[in-house]
């Protein structure tokens, strides 16, 4: 149990700091940012307290708004899709998950991008809605979404393929 | 009572969601108002420390670009400080001299931001340097932005990259002064409004801050006309101004403290 604690508490720490200091910064095609930091809560243990789980999220969100200057978009993108996860588990894992039969590192691979992909996509979403805060700019809203989408969505899997190993529970 | 009791505890995730929620929202709204209390910022011990230590490290790599702009700086200044002869003509003003009324502080950036549309720039000074909010702040180039907050060791700047913002601008040639915004697009280009149909305007123009606010002294250079149009109502011109900074790659700014603000403020505040 410590050392579950221990790799959880380590992870937060490690995604925020790679996310404010490094990912952040890349503005790709002028941009375009990737923000990993989700995996935190994309790989938080299914059976757990789900009040702690969203508080945490919110806590996520907010620490990287803390270092962005960007008031609370991030904690209001984080919570939402904390809050949603049960939903997203079960439409891309099916029924099964409740059973806590489904180990992250060996699900199948398209469940697990399905899974991601959803989830990445409605934080993105929320993330640029609070940002931009226009509906006139909804357009420039859906544009930043997509392509940002993409490249994180490539970053997580590329991220649990390489830890899968060290991260076995 | 009890129904409402058993109604928070099976609702207790939700409830707590929506509690969540409005918190976030409440922060997000209170960071899209110019100048208002933002609750959280960069500009504190924490989020400080891991920048500065960040970029005490990445400052190595842009040296040599750095020393480069520091030493054209500095031949500018010199071929003004020798050009000038104060005691040759007795009708000669000074208007580019304000060494009287303003401070200059030497800060560095250590978190710049460019890419989203409300971009906010973190310095190393603070209030033990006798830093406040509505300093502004200015490169060798031109304009940066203006001080928002400020901890004892550092400081955020609104920068002029952002959505928020509105410095008052001046085509340099006509004296026809604007609001200077930013649409949120591209961090080369700046909009300036409020020109009127009236001044002649061409592309290539300068454009400098107009003076007329107590933050940035007058003739700091802001950038060049790129493009511009007429407004729907073609009464103002929809200005489209290149900066002569480079947003995304500033290192060395000076913060400028106008030592008459409170004056002018008491005076303002007088007539009203």
């Amino acid at each position: 149990m410590t050392n579950l604690l221990s790799i959880h508490t380590i992870r937060f720490i490690v995604l925020i700091l790679v996310q404010v200091l490094l990912l952040s910064h890349v503005n790709f095609m002028g941009y375009i940012n990737p923000y990993p930091y989700i995996l935190f809560i994309i790989l938080f243990p299914i059976k757990n307290n789900r009040m702690a789980f969203i508080l945490l999220s919110f806590l996520l969100g907010f620490s990287i708004d803390l270092f962005l200057d960007s008031g609370g978009i991030h904690a209001a993108a984080a919570l939402t899709i904390a809050f949603i996860r049960p939903a997203a588990l079960k439409f891309s894992f099916g029924a099964v998950y409740e059973h806590q039969t489904i180990k992250f590192s060996t699900s199948d691979f398209g469940q697990r991008i399905t899974y991601i992909s959803i989830l990445t996509v409605i934080h993105h979403f929320v993330l640029f809605s609070f940002e931009i805060f226009n509906f006139s700019k909804i357009l420039l809203v859906l544009k930043n979404t997509l392509f940002s989408s993409i490249f994180t969505i490539l970053l997580c899997l590329l991220i649990t393929i390489i830890f899968s190993g060290s991260n076995k529970k | 009572m009890q129904q409402i009791v058993n109604f928070i505890l099976r609702n207790k995730t939700f409830l707590l969601f929506v509690l969540l929620l409005f918190i976030s929202v409440m922060l997000t709204i209170q960071s899209n108002s110019y100048h208002r209390s933002r609750f959280i910022n960069s500009a504190n011990f924490l989020s400080g420390g891991v920048y500065n230590t960040s970029n005490n490290i990445s400052d190595y790599f842009g040296l040599r670009e750095q020393n480069k702009l520091l030493q054209e700086e500095n031949s500018q200044l010199k071929a003004i400080l020798f050009n000038t002869n104060k005691n040759a003509d007795s009708t000669y003003t000074d208007s580019v001299n304000f060494t009287n009324h303003y401070k200059f502080t030497a800060a560095q950036v250590i978190r710049n931001s460019y890419a989203s549309t409300n971009n906010i720039l973190l310095l190393n000074k603070g209030k033990n340097d006798n830093i406040k909010q509505d300093f502004g702040v200015v490169s060798s180039k031109g304009i940066i932005g203006i001080i928002e907050k400020t901890d004892s060791n550092f400081a955020t700047v609104l920068s002029i990259l952002n959505t928020t913002s509105s410095i008052s601008a001046l085509v340099k040639k006509s004296n026809h002064f604007g609001d200077l915004k930013w649409d949120g697009n591209s961090p080369e280009f700046i909009q300036l409004t409020e020109i009127p149909k009236i001044a002649s305007v061409a592309t290539g123009d300068t454009i400098i801050t107009s003076g007329r606010s107590t933050i940035f002294p007058k003739g700091i250079p802001i950038g060049t006309i790129s493009n511009f149009k007429l407004d729907i109502a073609e009464n103002y011109y929809e200005i489209e101004v290149a900066l002569f900074n480079d947003m995304t790659n500033i290192e060395h700014v000076y913060i400028i403290e106008n030592e008459d603000k409170k004056l002018i403020e008491k005076l303002l505040d007088n007539n009203d």
